[in-house]
């Protein structure tokens, strides 16, 4: 029996001059018309945002200011709408980082493509790319959208970083 | 002044009355839209139409802030985008009634202020006069008159328009009109019937109406709204029903006729209808005041007078005693009162879905009309016992 | 594909029973393939098919068993349980790569002892592994990685710290190797060894320091060097061209050929989004097994060279100018093409040069007939052919001579040679000779030297050459006898005939077409574009049919399908086959026809020049007549 009859309860006369409804109807609009108002005056008066919100993906640097993406092209394989495009390249020799051996040359990620999902963070075996509060995003053309390593970077800033994996190997490394 | 204002024609102070007036209405009545936005946001949780800030007006310390907040502005904005906007006129109406239409809808709506007091003052002897623009004896005859005149603008323009939605507006609004006025007619006769002694002159006049609800005592001070719940609350319903507010807005019903009678129309002409149903609103609230709420009268069983000499007595000051003051005051009560329920009107609007057409019929004549017609008889009987 | 190596009339099978289902393979198949024959995989990295088999990696570890036999009977003992014979099963686990399949032997591969030795195995190797996979050119295509997944922990037991060992060693001009990651397997020292025979690679150090390196003073520079980065198993070896580009998970394999010489090794292009990373060898066993040569792999290169010719002329506007060269030269009398403004050379865009080119034809009057030939009147007309293109474009090169009546002896398919290797690359370095032979462009072998058409250009005998993708200059033409001519030039980059050309028209590489070759063997071949055409280029084989179609020929519709079917028609080595029928690994054809040319490639990886073969086959059949 997936069919459940109800009987239908007649209504009672108050009921059927709606005229209490109507009254506790008035009640409950009165209640919100004096209370506070849930919305904000945006772009004077801004939204908190909690942490872990999934806004504009970022680009960090590690407290020493060490760019972390080291162009593995694991959040451009998983991105689903395909925003993500990554020019990997070698770090030069006389950088202090060249024991990373790879960085990304370029790094763009087209705003207008992306869908905020937060997968290329969750892939990142470096912890590199964040999605971080920034939460709006404008632009006059379609190329301003594209966000580059640069801007990326401007984004994201610095966040810190319990594993230092990098400088560990350099330590090692200097050790031998 | 006054005696300069006094020492006038006739026929010129009834216009710069009546002008007056008419000033004081259509504003009120544009500003009605921005107050009904504002109540709609606030009852929605949000602040409102508050953004428009003219640069020189909003720098003004403190007013323009506030005018702001309120969307004065906005308000503001809204009349000048409309009075400027492209007046369409679609090729396929008839274009005289069309345009007439709008006009046809604005003349009751500030005609029937003619009718109403909305205020007193005490002359020199004692005695109330009332302030209005004329003081006849139809009174109350003559606003119904003149209101039912509104419907021919929304048939002109369902008709004038020749195409299917406003049309279908035009016809629901002519029976829903039909409908309720006979309902609201019959509600408002034992008001007539308990002022009109056996014997005495028989008068209309709401003034007369506003007189008999600032009686000393317990009964002369009562307003009728307290004698005649049943008839205060019919005449609410049908002035709810006559002005097409919410839940009676069958005419506009946006969601299955577009946009009803007014379909058709835009920019200035649209304007009109707009302003010419919040006029409705004004003085249909009016007149609800006037017959069952004690018109210029502050509280119950404390009339405008007594207020008056009470004020006096307290601080002595002599001006308080003059006409003008007098007058201003009851004016302001009175305007008090009708925002109030212009007030209601929107709560009411903002709290309540739409009636179904049936429903709309069904309310009207099987359940209104045999309730005004037993309150009618009910109160025929009493009034009779108690009069004999 | 690891397919017996005896003879096929009595092949040598033996019976292995692996993961409890029984399989019949050839004498001297390894445990290994032996499961691969049955879907079953085992695990390895030191084991590669075409290498010697060391088993130093312990990763192909399983169980295994053989038939109990009764020491003094010598009869089978059965188990009374199951009513068969009784297995005895090695107490330790063996290698699969180094055991080879004897009648009965038993393999269990999925035992929790095998996966405990799988487990132990990969635990071990990643114990010095670094966590470079991040930044590592072989994630994605890594043995470790996949087994990790597999047979990893997921988390280290190891808290000591890891070996540090050198990162960056450039081992060779195109080979980078990354010492952290090599888990010694030995491929590479193998392959050097015994497939390349240039031994530079060797470990030194001992235990978890043993350390890939090359000999002091040597490099690793040789035209194969870049198989060791496709057999290593881990990221150690990498492609100094291919280091850091693009992420394999990325590229789009396309089966193709290599085009430098006449071996046709079989390689798969690795290309994203039109554009190539790299080439790398597919096996085929009969051809190039695993391998392909260095210089094989930069041919991409080509596709966005920097003298790689394009145009923006429409392609009706080029044919039309080609048309009208060729047509005016093959009308009778014609005359004052010799004395076109053009021939001076000095613009550099090609498509300005045959735009300037059109106004100074006439096209209104020339001669034509469309259905039928054109108007055979002289013969001052010449035909470069290559062998370098492909068995269609060949074919509609012939057509189009047919159609304007060129002669045999006008007709010329220059020769590239250079010195075979012995491996993978032939002394002839073009892909498809024995195609031009087939088709019937070419009668003879192909020659370096044009001799014979220089002397004819001296002698006023040619005024028009049609040249595909040759340059002439190369072929022993002077500057001054190609400004004599009026050349339409088919080809892909800028050279001496380019600029000399009055109608250059931009065409395609092999990676932007469908292609088929014949290679040395006589084996047909095919070849699927890899990325689309360049921008400002078109198919050659449109071209041609453009071209034909003009001249009142067959309308191939630019479709290899179409000439193809044709093709076979005409051609009786080709009898039966259509283009998209060609198998992956090829077809050999019938080669009685041209069994009197003397070929210059000599021995290589699986072929054998046509003399040494027929000794060989001699011998056989004197094997097969004393046999019974």
């Amino acid at each position: 029996m997936s069919v459940i009859q109800v009987q239908r309860k007649p209504l009672s006369l108050a009921e059927r001059t709606y005229i209490p409804q109507i009254l506790s109807g008035m009640k409950t609009t009165m209640k919100h018309i004096v209370a506070k108002p849930v919305t904000v005056n945006y772009p004077e008066e801004r939204p908190e945002i909690p942490p872990g919100y999934r806004g504009v993906p970022t680009l960090v640097r590690d407290p020493h200011g060490r760019e972390k993406c080291v162009s593995c092209q694991l959040c451009e394989f998983v991105c689903p709408p395909k925003a993500i495009r990554i020019t990997p390249g070698e770090i030069p020799a006389d950088s202090p980082n060249a024991h990373v051996e790879k960085g990304p040359r370029e790094f763009e990620i087209n705003m207008l493509r992306c869908i905020y999902c937060g997968l290329c963070q969750e892939v990142c075996p470096e912890e590199a790319i964040w999605l971080q509060n920034v939460y709006s995003s404008s632009g006059y053309t379609r190329a301003e959208m594209v966000n580059n390593k640069q801007k990326l970077y401007e984004l994201g800033g610095t966040l810190p970083d319990t594993h230092l994996k990098w400088d560990k190997k350099k330590a090692a490394a200097e050790k031998h | 002044m006054i005696d300069f204002y006094f020492s006038l024609p006739d026929i010129v102070r009834y216009i710069i009355q009546g002008i007056a007036v008419i000033c004081f209405l259509f504003p009120v009545g544009a500003a009605c839209s921005m107050a009904e936005r504002k109540v709609a946001a606030w009852a929605q949780d949000r602040p409102g139409p508050n953004r428009a800030r003219p640069w020189l007006l909003a720098r003004i310390p403190i007013i323009g802030p506030i005018l702001g907040y309120f969307g004065i502005f906005n308000l503001m904005a809204d009349g000048g985008k409309l009075l400027f906007r492209e007046d369409i006129t679609p090729g396929h109406v008839n274009k005289f009634y069309f345009v007439m239409a709008p006009i046809v809808a604005m003349t009751p709506a500030l005609s029937t202020i003619v009718f109403v007091p909305f205020g007193a003052y005490l002359d020199s002897a004692g005695q109330i006069l009332p302030v209005m623009l004329a003081n006849v004896d139809i009174g109350i005859l003559g606003v119904f008159a003149l209101a039912s005149l509104s419907v021919y603008s929304l048939i002109l323009a369902g008709w004038a328009s020749n195409s299917k939605y406003p049309f279908l507006g035009a016809i629901r609004a002519s029976a829903q009109l039909i409908s309720y006025e006979l309902s609201m007619t019959l509600a408002v006769v034992p008001v007539l019937l308990w002022i009109n002694a056996p014997g005495t002159t028989g008068s209309l006049s709401l003034v007369r109406v506003v007189e008999f609800q600032s009686q000393p005592g317990f009964w002369g001070g009562m307003w009728f709204v307290f004698i005649m719940p049943v008839s205060a609350f019919i005449f609410l319903i049908t002035i709810f029903a006559e002005t097409n507010r919410q839940p009676f807005d069958m005419p506009e019903s946006e969601a299955d006729l577009v946009g009803g009678y007014h379909t058709e129309y835009g920019s200035y002409k649209w304007s009109l209808f707009f302003v010419a149903e919040y006029c409705q609103m004004i003085v249909g609230s009016g007149i609800f005041i006037l017959l069952f709420l004690g018109g210029w009268n502050p509280l119950p069983w404390i009339p405008l007078a007594d207020l008056v000499n009470w004020l006096h007595d307290l601080l002595h000051w002599q001006w308080l005693m003059h006409p003008i003051f007098v007058g201003l005051l009851s004016i302001g009560i009175f305007v008090t009162k009708v925002l109030i329920f212009i007030f209601i009107f929107m709560w009411v609007r903002w709290t309540l879905p739409r009636f179904r057409y049936d429903q709309v019929m069904r309310i009207g004549w099987q359940r209104l009309l045999p309730l005004s017609i037993a309150n009618l008889v009910v109160y025929i009987i009493a009034i009779a016992l108690l009069q004999k | 594909m690891s397919a017996p190596t005896a003879t096929a009339a009595t092949p040598d099978l033996v019976t292995v029973n692996i993961d409890g289902r029984d399989i019949a393979v050839p004498r001297g198949t390894n445990v290994v393939e032996a499961a691969r024959l049955l879907g079953v995989n085992v695990p390895h990295y030191c084991y590669h098919p075409k290498l010697p088999v060391v088993g130093n990696c312990r990763m192909c570890l399983v169980e295994m068993g053989v038939p109990a036999v009764d020491r003094e009977t010598r009869q089978p003992v059965i188990d009374p349980a199951t009513g068969k014979q009784k297995i005895n099963w090695m107490p330790k686990l063996q290698i699969g790569c180094g055991t080879n399949a004897t009648p009965g032997l038993h393999i269990r591969t999925t035992t929790p002892a095998v996966r405990q030795a799988r487990e132990s195995v990969t635990e071990f190797l990643l114990v010095n592994h670094p966590l470079d996979c991040p930044i590592c050119d072989q994630a994605g295509e890594c043995d470790l990685q996949e087994q990790a997944i597999a047979y990893g922990r997921g988390c280290s037991r190891y808290i000591e710290d890891k070996n540090v060992k050198p990162k960056h060693t450039q081992l060779g001009p195109r080979v980078m190797l990354d010492d952290e990651r090599c888990i010694l397997c030995s491929r590479c020292i193998r392959f050097t060894k015994e497939i390349a025979k240039d031994d530079v690679l060797g470990f030194i150090d001992r235990g978890s320091h043993s350390t890939l390196t090359c000999y002091p003073g040597k490099q690793l520079s040789n035209n194969y060097s870049l198989n060791t980065v496709d057999i290593c198993p881990v990221g150690a070896l990498t492609s100094t061209d291919f280091r850091f580009k693009m992420r394999v998970w990325f590229l789009k394999q396309t089966n193709s050929i290599d085009t430098e010489s006449s071996v046709g090794a079989n390689t798969v292009v690795w290309s994203r989004e039109g554009q190539i990373y790299r080439i790398t060898p597919r096996r085929n066993d009969e051809v190039n097994d695993t391998w392909m040569p260095d210089s094989g792999r930069l041919l991409y290169k080509q596709v966005r060279a920097e003298n790689r010719l394009t145009t923006e002329t429409p392609l009706a506007d080029l044919i039309a100018q080609a048309k009208s060269l060729l047509t005016g030269a093959a009308a009778p009398g014609s005359s004052g093409m010799g004395d076109s403004p053009m021939g001076s050379g000095g613009m550099a865009d090609p498509a300005m040069r045959t735009g300037a080119a059109a106004p100074s034809t006439d096209e209104s009057s020339v001669p034509h007939n469309p259905h039928g030939r054109v108007a055979r009147a002289t013969q001052s007309i010449a035909l470069v052919a290559s062998a370098r293109s492909t068995m269609a474009e060949q074919y509609l090169c012939k057509k189009i001579a047919d159609q304007l009546g060129i002669p045999v002896g006008a007709i010329h398919v220059p020769a590239h040679l250079g010195q075979g290797d012995g491996l993978l690359v032939s002394a002839d370095r073009t892909p498809n000779t024995r195609g031009a032979l087939l088709c019937g462009l070419a009668t003879g072998l192909p020659k370096p030297q044009l001799t014979q058409l220089a002397a004819d250009i001296d002698a006023g005998k040619i005024k028009t050459l049609l040249v595909i993708n040759e340059d002439l200059a190369e072929a022993g033409i002077t500057p001054e006898q190609l400004a004599k001519v009026s050349i339409i030039y088919l080809g892909t980059h800028a050279n001496a005939t380019s600029a000399a050309a009055k109608v250059v028209i931009p065409t395609q590489t092999v990676f932007e077409k469908d292609s088929s070759f014949v290679n040395q063997q006589f084996r047909l071949q095919r070849s699927k574009a890899a990325i689309p055409g360049h921008p400002g280029t078109h198919n050659d084989l449109v071209v041609l049919s453009h071209i034909l179609v003009n001249l009142g020929g067959h309308d191939f519709a630019g479709s290899p399908i179409a000439a193809w079917s044709r093709l076979s028609e005409e051609t009786p080595e080709l009898a039966g086959l259509d283009y998209l029928t060609i198998p992956e690994t090829g077809r050999v054809l019938d080669s009685t026809r041209f069994a009197h040319l003397a070929f210059p490639e000599t021995e290589g990886l699986h072929y054998k020049p046509a003399a040494e073969r027929q000794e060989e086959s001699g011998a056989r059949m004197q094997e097969s007549e004393a046999r019974p």
